[in-house]
């Protein structure tokens, strides 16, 4: 089905690698079928670029279901571009107006340098989870699942953590390139869950030291992340994971 | 070589259990010794990492993407089968055994289904272990819904992310071995080779696809878990980067290849819609519980369907399988849209979908329940097709979603090379020529947390490894053989695209290896890929250098993979002439048009020989023996 089409002006930042400095280029996007992805408006761009003989733009995408993480940008001043909780791959063109001037850039954070074009390092991330994002059972030898009974609303609110997708939008919507949405997410999953609850001092503990170390800012509460956020993940999950630090931190004296 | 599936002896329920006590162990102080590779990060990549790592062993763990949290099992979202009996509605492992066995139309290994239906209920207690929050009841305890094709309800789920939190407690055990070293990751990292000597893997050759680095890594076993080979079609249900190339070079060094043509189309997807389309959306078949498909009567019917009244609506699953009504196996219910849209009575624009409607379940639980149920998956549906589904049917059609062949493996896991172990979707094992919903998580997890971690220990045990290094020969041969590949693309400079050339072999596979398939076809698509690979290696246009990051580059070698196993697909789908789950030919067909099995001819596995590339490969049988299901004609009626 051919939809209805726009054409579009593109600026994009173009950056060869980590120790380029970088700049913005314009493209023409034209006949851009409003039922397309924004990532597959990238791809026809692309296409037509390799075409020219210039070298396509580099971005980061796999399941182009919303739910790897993987794809990101920054679009017109908003990490997945306007639509609410919804992820690069999954905004429509349709949300875009013939003759539109879209801005895309990589997400940006000291402690997620660019490596090519939109491509950026979220490495960081894996480190902080090795830092105290799990819980310590080995395979085998665990108790019948149903054992522990749960309440059917700390399981879902530990599923609402759990959502995360480590795209790290919260990171490049902070205006001190904060991880605390992402880090917080993870200990209030584990916080509300039985399983979480041996480790739960030492686990915030280490994972928030891990995430000063990587480079990440502190938390001044502008909500931006939120704002962000694919998934929806809450702010109220940061103040669980403040006063589990806290209490860790006082009791660690 | 003839096959040995390496069964053990034994009635089928103790197999497993006694094949455990027989294996040869690897003294705890010893397992440091030992190194072991593993390929992909998904369900049981990084489950098999993380419990090898657990159990002692030296591992490396690599994977395409940025983190080992984006392999493309996050994104399964239906569920996960156990026989748990929970619910007490009757199950038990010999139900699930049966169900899958019967499900993947008697074209699976007793042995292997039977451990997977054992080990089934141990996955739960794991997951839920390590803190995955599965939905509950207000009981709290953990709640079951029934599943594509089974009567009972024995699938666990975590709303519509089942696959995403599954993934995310491997990542996180995988991570916390990261933690404590003993496993090293490798992230951004393409396998292009798989490096044997002496007759056995004994490690891969890597690109580093941020700087473009050709590494070798030694180890003294090497698994591979990179999943499926559906993007053989380009538009699949598939990631964007997943790809054959990891098991293909394995073929190609000696791995037998294992029913290619068992592909499985999912049937409900959001219909394709342009020719920019990159990919295909699974709507998870969770919705056929609630929702009920449904074409017009008359051909030709462009009303918005709100206004076909009921009296001129087909609701053809239930009128022709009235026991399981909309919950009829994958195959069948894709093969029932394909037949109306065939007749005429397909839907939208493109008259290639039908309806997959609500309004009664609305009206009956109300939108509330609904909402709970499928929220999530109603929002997608409305983010990319730009229509509400709770106030019209969705429009669903199938697509290509996941593939039961693979590299052929043991009882072992292991492949027809020494100590190349395959797991998950990447082997052709335990879903026969059609897997059931649910049953893919199951089997990634089974895999890797515990099968491979004990045949491998085996395999260490009671194999002589030498002590080498990557300065051997044999790693200097694969390094140069992977340079002159990389050279290669980046030296024609032709005029079409990767992506063209891509498209063009997805559009051949999907006429004529699909999900219907005729022997004319698929002899046609033998001239035709043959064709489209030469051309490939002539015109494809790669820009940039090898030395650096560079998309085009990773691309035009996955889709030159692709056009080279294409042609096997191809070949085991016409060698293949009876009908089986999957793999539908329409010369063997009931007179009511379903599948025809030939189970004097064909119940075997078909495991093929690489001989070369445009050289017809050899065939090698593994007899399917059924003791405890009798072979019968699946019926849903």
């Amino acid at each position: 089905m051919a939809g209805k089409t726009l054409n579009l002006t593109l600026k994009v930042w173009r950056q060869k690698d980590a120790n380029d400095t970088g700049r913005f280029e314009i493209y023409r996007a034209n006949d851009i079928d409003v039922n397309a992805s924004f990532l597959e408006m990238i791809d026809v761009v692309n296409d037509q670029m390799v075409k020219e003989g210039k070298e396509p733009i580099a971005f980061d995408h796999d399941c182009r279901e919303g739910v790897c993480g993987m794809c990101g940008a920054v679009v017109n001043g908003q990490p997945h571009g306007i639509q609410e909780e919804t992820t690069l791959c999954q905004l429509h063109m349709r949300k875009f107006s013939t003759g539109d001037t879209i801005v895309v850039e990589p997400f940006r954070a000291r402690a997620m340098p660019v490596m090519r074009d939109l491509i950026v390092d979220r490495s960081a991330f894996d480190r902080v989870i090795q830092a105290g994002g799990f819980v310590s059972v080995r395979t085998g030898g665990t108790p019948d699942a149903n054992a522990i009974p749960i309440p059917k609303i700390d399981a879902d609110k530990a599923f609402d953590a759990a959502a995360c997708i480590g795209c790290a939008a919260c990171v490049a919507a902070c205006p001190n390139a904060s991880a605390m949405l992402f880090v917080a997410a993870k200990v209030t999953q584990f916080a509300l869950l039985p399983q979480g609850q041996p480790e739960r001092q030492e686990r915030v503990l280490k994972m928030v030291s891990q995430m000063d170390t990587e480079g990440f800012g502190n938390c001044s509460n502008e909500y931006q992340c939120e704002a962000a956020c694919p998934k929806g993940i809450s702010v109220a999950n940061i103040a669980v994971m403040n006063r589990d630090f806290l209490k860790a931190s006082l009791k660690k004296g | 070589m003839t096959l040995d599936s390496k069964i053990p002896e034994g009635p089928v329920k103790d197999k497993w259990t006694n094949y455990k006590f027989s294996m040869k162990l690897v003294n705890p102080a010893n397992k440091r010794k030992f190194s072991v590779i593993v390929v992909g990060t998904g369900l049981a990549g990084a489950s098999a990492a993380a419990t090898m790592a657990e159990l002692g062993y030296n591992v490396k763990s690599f994977c395409f993407q940025d983190s080992p949290r984006r392999a493309h099992s996050i994104a399964a979202q239906g569920g996960v089968n156990a026989a748990k009996n929970y619910p007490n509605d009757g199950d038990s492992v010999h139900r699930l055994f049966y169900d899958t066995v019967k499900g993947g139309d008697f074209r699976a290994r007793e042995a292997n289904v039977h451990r997977l239906a054992e080990i089934s209920a141990n996955i739960i207690d794991q997951c839920v272990a390590q803190g995955v929050p599965f939905a509950r009841d207000y009981g709290g305890l953990l709640d079951n819904r029934s599943f594509g094709g089974a009567q009972v309800s024995r699938t666990f789920y975590a709303r519509g992310q089942t696959g995403q939190q599954l993934l995310l407690g491997a990542y996180s055990a995988l991570m916390k071995e990261v933690g404590k070293g003993g496993v090293t990751l490798y992230t951004r990292r393409e396998m292009l080779e798989v490096v044997i000597i002496d007759g056995k893997a004994r490690g891969i050759i890597v690109r580093n696809l941020i700087t473009g680095e050709i590494e070798r890594h030694e180890a003294d076993a090497v698994c591979l878990a990179t999943g499926g080979y559906g993007n053989a079609f380009y538009l699949s249900t598939n990631a964007m980067g997943s790809n054959v190339s990891a098991t293909w070079r394995a073929h190609k060094k000696g791995a037998y290849f294992g029913n290619p043509c068992y592909t499985q189309i999912h049937p409900t997807c959001i219909p394709v819609h342009g020719d920019y389309q990159s990919k295909l959306t699974l709507m998870s078949e969770s919705l056929r519980n609630d929702g009920r498909v449904w074409v017009p009567k008359t051909k030709g019917d462009t009303r918005h369907p709100n206004e076909i009244p009921e009296a001129e609506r087909d609701y053809y699953l239930e009128r022709k399988y009235p026991s399981f009504g909309n919950l009829v196996p994958r195959d069948l219910a894709s093969r029932n849209a394909k037949q109306q849209t065939d007749e005429g009575k397909g839907v939208g624009s493109t008259g290639l979908a039908v309806y997959l409607d609500f309004a009664e379940s609305i009206k009956r639980l109300g939108e509330d329940v609904v909402r709970a149920r499928y929220g999530n998956l109603f929002d997608m549906y409305e983010r990319i097709s730009g229509t509400n589904p709770y106030k019209e049917p969705m429009a669903i059609y199938p697509a290509v979603h996941y593939t039961m062949g693979g590299l052929w493996v043991d009882y072992n896991l292991m492949s027809t090379i020494n100590g190349l172990f395959v797991l998950g979707e990447a082997n052709f094992s335990d879903h026969g020529a059609n897997r059931l919903g649910a049953s893919a998580l199951m089997q990634g997890l089974a895999d890797g947390y515990f099968v491979a971690p004990a045949t491998i220990g085996n395999y260490l045990a009671e194999t002589t490894l030498e002590k080498l290094d990557t300065s051997h020969k044999e790693f200097e041969k694969s390094e140069n053989e992977v340079q002159a590949r990389i050279d290669k693309l980046l030296s024609i400079r032709g005029e079409k695209t990767v992506d063209e050339f891509h498209r063009e072999l997805g559009q051949i596979m999907w006429d004529n290896c699909g999900m219907a398939r005729n022997e004319k076809g698929l002899k046609e698509a033998l001239v035709k890929i043959p064709a489209l690979r030469d051309e490939f290696w002539r015109n494809v246009n790669v820009l940039g250098s090898g030395d650096s990051l560079n998309q085009s580059l990773e691309k035009a070698g996955r889709v030159a993979d692709f056009l080279e196993f294409a042609e096997l697909m191809v070949q085991d789908a016409l060698h293949r002439k009876e009908s089986c789950g999957g793999h539908f030919r329409e010369e063997s067909q009931t007179d009511e048009g379903e599948a025809l099995r030939d189970d004097e001819n064909f119940a075997y596995v078909a495991a093929w020989e690489y001989n070369g590339v445009g050289v017809e490969p050899t065939l090698h049988k593994e007899k399917l023996e059924y003791e405890h299901v009798k072979l019968a004609q699946r019926s849903y009626k």
